[in-house]
């Protein structure tokens, strides 16, 4: 497993992507969706809404488990991927990729966001 | 640190080597899942699985009193048990409470081996069962013996489990009916093979030596090749059960339930000769129960795609009316479905306006007979 060293990463295990015109993408990492297993349901938070970095602001609901999942930045979101809404195994099959799960326009930015090797570091240990 | 060490079963290389996600299950290590526990799942359905169930807690009980010993034990009527056959049973104290749900297997063929009995426990309650066994022996001409590091235990199940099991036995697998068991020898290894599960599917739990469950292991790999045969863990053995509307012990059973209260008071056998303990409590419990039904073991499938987890409160009209025990999405039914707990009064299949609150919203499910799924003969 190779965490794309473009994004950077929260200890949630979330993906962020760089910004575009102050828009950035956000997702959860391989290490989080084979964490989970098998994603049956995602619950996200609706264009428009306001989040706050490290709060929750969705669900992800696998076999086993529902988990919290956190904005890794604060913002506004932009846009949410219905297609991971309507097929949730995208998260499992494509993490940084068709899975993910909301863009938000990022007006803060906590500074202790991890890069690709640091979150390597995280994980392993 | 080693009172907490994790116990490994003899296949704990070979799963790693796998790739399994590994989980603690009762103190062991066990499988959780190898890939996508979906998958594993539909695998059973449709075709083959196979999994690794070493922890769970064999328990032998041999001599001449063995039978009139697990009679007083256990609420079943073991002595009407016939050799090579098997009977779901279950453990009880004094006051009534389920101790554990179990197997009891009468081994051998013959009249002189055919006090040998092998009782099989939930991983999580083999300790409890062996100390009650063994306190329950006094005055009984029977020996209770610890087997749970004799046998490793490989379960293959689902449509395609007999023809790969019979490629690799001469035993009679046609004659063998489901909960029965017989010696024999599988893939050149000494096995005691038995018709059970715990999947809802056709299949064959595999008692084996530790020593040959590797080996037993890759031939049933190989032997499953062309037929679909996958390795399975535990997560989707929780889903197929749930599914086959199969009670698991911490969930739907526990010390605080009579099997009356579960809705399982038919494995209790007053008719039996002699006492058993629990007896009277039992007895008491069953007139409550015909008197005053208690909570009923439902099935519930949602509307929505939220999934209720074991805890959460069943409600009805702002009332909370019941409890889920065990809940997940269901891979058959492409729906989220569990079990619950829940008043007579709403415990009817179509019963109106009945919900599960999941984390504080109320979400509609649907009130259905159990099981959920079952399979086509």
């Amino acid at each position: 497993m190779s965490n794309p060293t473009q994004l950077r990463y929260s200890k949630e295990h979330e993906w962020l992507s760089a910004a575009e015109d102050g828009v950035s993408t956000v997702g959860i990492t391989e290490h989080a969706a084979n964490a989970l297993g098998d994603v049956v349901f995602v619950q996200l938070p609706e264009v428009g809404d306001s989040v706050t970095a490290g709060e929750t602001c969705g669900e992800l609901e696998s076999t086993k488990s529902v988990s919290d999942l956190y904005s890794p930045v604060g913002g506004e979101i932009t846009e949410i991927n219905e297609d991971v809404v309507n097929d949730p195994s995208l998260v499992n099959s494509a993490p940084f990729e068709g899975g993910w799960l909301f863009k938000v326009r990022v007006t803060d930015e906590p500074a202790d966001l991890l890069t690709a090797a640091e979150y390597d570091a995280e994980i392993a240990g | 640190m080693s009172s907490t060490e994790p116990r490994r079963t003899a296949l704990d290389a070979l799963h790693r080597s796998l790739g399994a996600t590994m989980t603690d299950f009762a103190g062991w290590d066990m499988p959780l899942r190898y890939g996508s526990e979906r998958d594993e799942h539909n695998a059973v359905r449709t075709k083959a699985g196979l999994f690794d169930l070493s922890h769970m807690g064999e328990i032998t009980v041999t001599g001449p009193g063995a039978a009139a010993l697990l009679d007083f034990a256990l609420v079943g009527n073991i002595g009407g048990v016939k050799p090579g056959r098997a009977r779901y049973t279950m453990i009880c104290r004094e006051d009534g409470g389920i101790l554990d749900d179990l197997i009891v297997y009468r081994l051998g063929e013959t009249e002189a081996e055919s006090s040998h009995y092998m009782v099989v426990a939930n991983a999580s309650n083999a300790q409890t069962v062996l100390d009650a066994l063994v306190e329950r022996s006094a005055g009984f001409d029977a020996e209770v013996r610890d087997d749970r590091d004799a046998y490793a235990l490989l379960a293959v199940q689902g449509p395609e489990s007999p023809a790969i099991l019979a490629s690799l036995t001469d035993a009679d697998l046609d004659g063998l009916k489901y909960y029965a068991g017989l010696p024999g020898t599988v893939a050149g290894v000494p096995a005691l093979i038995a018709r059970t599960g715990y999947t809802g599917e056709d299949g064959f739990e595999l008692f084996v030596k530790p020593e040959h469950a590797v080996e037993l292991w890759q031939a049933l790999t190989k032997a499953g090749e062309g037929a679909g045969l996958v390795p399975c863990g535990l997560s989707c053995r929780d889903t197929l059960r749930l599914e086959a509307g199969m009670p698991l012990y911490g969930n739907e059973l526990s010390t605080a339930l009579t099997p009356f209260d579960a809705g399982l008071g038919r494995v209790v056998k007053f008719e039996k000769e002699g006492d058993f303990v629990g007896r009277a409590a039992l007895a008491e419990a069953a007139e409550r129960a015909a008197a005053r039904p208690p909570r009923v073991l439902v099935g519930l499938v949602a509307e929505g795609r939220r999934v209720p987890r074991a805890g959460y409160a069943v409600v009805a009209g702002g009332e909370v009316i019941g409890e889920v025990t065990s809940g997940a999405p269901s891979p058959t039914l492409g729906k989220p479905i569990a079990m619950a707990y829940v008043d007579p009064a709403h415990a009817a299949p179509g019963a109106e306006g009945v919900g599960v609150d999941i984390r504080g919203s109320h979400e509609p499910y649907e009130v259905v007979a159990l099981p959920f799924y079952k399979r086509r003969k």
